[in-house]
Formats: C-alpha cells, structure tokens, sequence
C-alpha cells in the first residue's frame, strides 16, 4: 500500500515559533496512530513564513513562485492537511489566510483536515470554530470537530488531566485531534483521486461535454 | 513564421517624468506605433479590448480599419475579443467589414476578458463566462460559415432566418486563435474546431504555457485537423532592449517596478528568471526567443508587448526598430532552421481561400434583389450554390435553410 501524504502548514512568524511545535506534535502523533494501525504515512511540512514573499507575489501576479507551487501541489495531492495558524486580533494569521487565499478553490474538495491554533491566551481558543473552521468548510474539506488550541500557558502545564481550568491537558488534546484525524485519512484515497487539467491521458472523449457543438 | 506586436491600449503614468498622456495622445501615439510596425518589416499588429479606464480601446474594428487604410501588408488581429460580453452577431459583421475594407488582412483572437464588471456592464453573468465563450463561439462560427441561420441557445435572443452581412470576404471566414492564460476548456475549444491557440505568456511561467500547448496540440490531433505539430500556435512575450543589457536593465526598471500588473510585486530580476519578459540586448531577445520552441515546438506567430506600463512613444518606436532591424530577421532565418516541412505557416486569408477553392474561383457573395426578409426563400443570396463545403470539422453541416424551408424539418 502505498504511504498516506500528510501536509503540514504552520504559519507561525518566529523561529522557532509554538505553532510550528504544535503542528510537529500534531502531526507526530498522527503518524504513529496510523502507523499503530499498520498505515504508513510520510508528511511534508512547510513553515509560511519561508513563502511569504511568494504568496505576495502569488496574490499580485496570479500565478505561484516555483518554491510556493511546490506547497500547493502537495496539498491539492494530500491525503490529510494540518493546518496550523497563530491566533491575531481574534482570528488567523494574515499570512495563513493569504495562503488560503492562493489555494485552488477545487484543491481542498474532500481533504480532511486537521485545525490547530496558538495564542497568549485560552481565551482566543474559539477562534478556530467561528473564524477558521468555516473557511475549511467552504471550500468542502473536511476539517475533523476536534481543534487544538494551545495557549501559551498549555506549554507550561504538567500534562496532568484536570489541572487547572478543568480543560484535559494540551497531550491530550493533541491526541485527540490527531485520532480523529488518523481516522479520516486512514479511509480516503484522495491522493490517488487527484486529476490533473492538462494530463494528456486525459478521456477520449470531448473535454467540454456537450457547449462546443457535439 | 509571423512576428508582430500586441497592445492592452492602456493609458499609465510614466513613472519616469510623472506624466499620464491624455486618451488622444495614446490614440494617436498606438496609430504611429502600427504604422511604424509595418515600416520595420514586422508582419501583425494585434489590439485588446477593454471598457474601463485606464484603458482606450473599446472599439477595435474602428481602430483597425484606419490602421488597414494606413498600411498595406500588416496583418491585423486583436487581443482579445471578448467572446464572452459582445454579442457574436456584432461580432461576425464587424470582422468580416473589417476583412473587407483591409483586403483580407485580419484575423481575431477570442478570450473572455479579465475586469469583472463588463460582464454586468454588458448584461450578462461572469458564473457563465465559460458557457457564454462556448456558445457564443458557435454561433459565431455559424454565422460566417452559412448565409441563413436559424439558431437557439441559453445567453442571446434566437435567431429565425438571420444573415450576417457582409458575407465573409470570397467566401472565407477569418481565421480564428483563441486565448487563454490558464483554461484547460479553452485548449480544447481552439482545438475542436481546428483554430488556433495563443498563450499569452507573459504573466506566468513557461512552464505552464508549455503544458497548455501541449494539451492544445494534442486535442487538435484528436479531433482529426491535422497531426499535433501542424495545429496553429502562437505566443506572447515581453520585451525591453537596449544595445547592451545593463543600460535595457536600468532603463526597464522604473516602468517594472511602477506597472500596473506586476509593479510592487516581484523583483524584475525574479519576473525575469520565472516568465518570459527579456530585458536586455538584441542578442539575449533572440537567444531568449529561440529557446521558446523548445518547450512549445515549431509555432507560427509571435507577439511581443512593447508599449506599457507608461512607456513615452519614443522609447517604444525605439523598440520597434531595434525588433525590425536586429531582433526578426535572425529569428526568421532560425526558426526556418530546421523546420519539419509539415508544420504549416500561420493561415492568411490567401491561404485560407487556397485552402478553400484550390483553383476556382472564390465565392463573391451578390445578394438577391430585396424582397424584405430572408424567410421566403432556401438563400437571400444568388450565388448560394457557392458556398464554400470546406466547414472545418466539429462546426455544423453548412446549411442555407430557412424557417420555412427545408431546414424547418431538420
């Protein structure tokens, strides 16, 4: 069987950044929950800031920098997206959203995903149901009902269920997450279901079906 | 090979001097520029089409038709025609006056614009910009090809016995290149009737055009006009020289980084690594040029963008001899270097009516006398045995029924 491709974005602005953290966690977790299950996954990871300039550009010109069409074929080709964005102003990233933004409107159709934010305080943590979930849905992937908020304070938490505000521990929330995530990319063949546009073994048929006069 | 230039007719701000021409200057200035066209010894001219400052041209075949009077051998064609928001009725009548009055010396390329509101402006629904460009075309083809048609389809009032008038020049329909940036749809329409394809190749990487081509050559040979290396290609690109490079560099700069596309984007050294736009000497435009076949094979037509971005009349005029003087006559002994003998020449209106009526006589469409309307009789034309049955595949049988004729029963 051929290995699951997992994408990782993270959008945090600092190096290293807890959002980038987030999402290794998020992703590791994952791969060893499929990997439990005897399914090999291999994940890509792209940190946005290294393609800042290129979404710029992207969003000005129409078409993607090599280094940045190279992030957006590998979502468009994935099997599971982790999608990572710190929390500004009560909402993702400006960055995060232009990534969004140059992503195909098509190339998320069915993809399960994977929400994960970070923030100076829990209180930000819906952010990803009212502000980040709905761009997911829009655009027909399909973003698993457990998010994973990450404060800065979860970073300093021992772990141990029922500390603090009574909310399970930043690891088991990862976990709980990356389960449900597991659980969507175990099933799809969407990778394998991908098409392109221009492939050449493309139908015999006439590609317009029908408004070209046959 | 052909070798040309094309123009958006937009009116910019030199960022050099702060300057914005006034619309009669760009006007005339773009006359003085297809005129000069013709002096260098390049072959076509190609003018867009656009309703909105800061652009100028909103009415091509006007244009084009003085610059026919103007000029004796420059082919003219357009870049685009909006397929999509212009009526194919007014589309068919405008070309073939305009292949009238310029003696067969135009063609038209067909796109589906990109400025959002012409579509409401023009009352029709953007959602349906690619079904509109669909059936639009087909009616267009229609109207050329057959002098009575009855018609019906989703976005235009039917037609019951209409004639375009006037008939296409001797009988023969311009030739027709359809362009798109990034429309698998479009490749395949240009294919389908085995018209031509143009890439714009300007604003995105070569390799995206090189996919397109080669989705477009391979659908032409699928529907059966020829092998893949005769299907009709032409291509964009963007030029800036000087005689050595740094100076084209320096010179460039300025209206890059201020332009209205690509300004405050990209570094013109990234634009110029990642799309086709060569800035630098004669030397480096043909090398540059030469290697578009490469990734596209033996093509027909070239069109480069010279005159943008606020670029003064002057400078543009320079371009144009610098292209007529040092750039085309290499590239025409090149790319005939080597050129399979079944790659055909982009089609003229002389080969086209070739093509059509071998060693007869071409059609010269003569009108009954009036009667009123076309519907009481097969043809309102005398000659209508003549038509032409050379109907590229994928079009519709030629007909010359009408609503109460033997067409009513089809």
């Amino acid at each position: 069987m051929t290995a699951k491709r997992i994408v990782v974005v993270s959008s945090g602005l600092s190096t290293p950044s807890s959002t980038r953290q987030l999402a290794d966690r998020l992703a590791a977790d994952a791969v060893s929950i499929l990997a439990g299950r005897g399914v090999e996954a291999e994940v890509q990871t792209f940190e946005l800031r290294d393609l800042a300039h290129d979404i710029t550009n992207n969003l000005l010109l129409g078409f993607a920098p090599p280094k940045l069409e190279a992030a957006l074929d590998a979502v468009a080709a994935a099997d599971g997206l982790i999608a990572v964005t710190p929390i500004f102003t009560t909402s993702y990233a400006g960055l995060f959203k232009s990534f969004i933004d140059v992503v195909d409107t098509q190339a998320l159709t069915d993809l399960p995903v994977l929400i994960g934010a970070t923030g100076g305080t829990p209180r930000h943590s819906l952010a990803i149901d009212y502000a980040i979930r709905p761009l997911f849905t829009y655009l027909h992937a399909q973003p698993v009902t457990t998010g994973v908020y990450a404060a800065t304070s979860d970073w300093g938490g021992t772990g141990a269920a029922g500390e603090g505000d009574g909310v399970r521990s930043l690891p088991d929330r990862i976990y709980r997450g990356a389960k449900d995530f597991a659980d969507l990319v175990e099933r799809t063949d969407r990778s394998s279901l991908v098409r392109d546009p221009f492939a050449l073994e493309g139908p015999s048929g006439h590609l317009i079906g029908g408004l070209a006069g046959e | 090979m052909q070798f040309g230039i094309f123009t958006v007719s937009d009116i910019t701000e030199d960022p050099t001097t702060g300057r914005t021409p006034t619309e009669a200057e760009r006007i005339q200035a773009t006359l003085t520029i297809a005129k000069h066209a013709e002096e260098v010894g390049l072959d076509v001219f190609a003018l867009g089409e656009h309703h909105n400052p800061p652009f100028w041209s909103s009415s091509p075949t006007t244009t084009l038709a003085y610059i026919a009077g103007q000029t004796s051998t420059l082919q003219l064609t357009t870049a685009t025609t909006l397929i999509t928001t212009n009526d194919p009725v007014k589309i068919a009548e405008d070309f073939a006056m305009l292949q009238h009055v310029s003696g067969g010396r135009v063609d038209l390329m067909l796109g589906r614009g990109n400025t959002g509101p012409v579509y409401p402006w023009f009352g029709k629904d953007i959602r349906q910009g690619l079904p509109l460009a669909m059936e639009n075309y087909e009616l267009l083809h229609r109207l050329w090809r057959e002098d009575v048609v009855d018609w019906q389809g989703r976005f235009r009032t039917p037609l019951q016995g209409f004639t375009s008038t006037p008939r296409p020049l001797d009988g023969v329909p311009p030739f027709v290149w359809h362009g798109s940036i990034r429309t698998p749809e479009v490749a395949e329409q240009a294919a389908s009737y085995g018209d031509g394809f143009f890439a714009n190749h300007i604003f995105w990487p070569a390799s995206h055009t090189q996919r397109m081509i080669a989705l477009y050559r391979q659908r032409f040979e699928h529907h059966g006009h020829g092998t893949a290396a005769q299907a009709i290609v032409g291509l964009g690109g963007q030029v800036f020289m000087r005689k050595n490079s740094q100076d084209a560099v320096r010179d460039f700069r300025p209206y890059f980084d201020n332009a209205p596309v690509y300004g405050h984007g990209p570094s013109l050294e990234d634009f110029t690594q990642q799309t086709p736009l060569t800035v630098g000497s004669p030397q480096e435009v043909i090398d540059k040029t030469l290697g578009f076949r490469d990734y596209v094979g033996d093509y027909q037509r070239q069109l480069w963008l010279i005159d943008h971005a606020g670029l003064p009349l002057k400078t543009v005029l320079e371009q144009l001899d610098l292209l007529g003087e040092e750039v085309v006559p290499v590239l025409r002994r090149e790319f005939a270097e080597n050129r399979p003998a079944e790659v055909p020449d982009a089609p003229t209106h002389a080969s086209l009516v070739a093509a059509t009526y071998g060693d007869e006589a071409p059609r010269q469409a003569t009108p009954k006398a009036n009667r009123g309307d076309n519907l009481a009789g097969p043809s309102p034309y005398q000659d209508a045995k003549a038509t032409p049955a050379a109907a590229p595949a994928g079009s519709a049988p030629v007909k010359t029924g009408s609503a109460f004729g033997p067409a009513a029963t089809r």
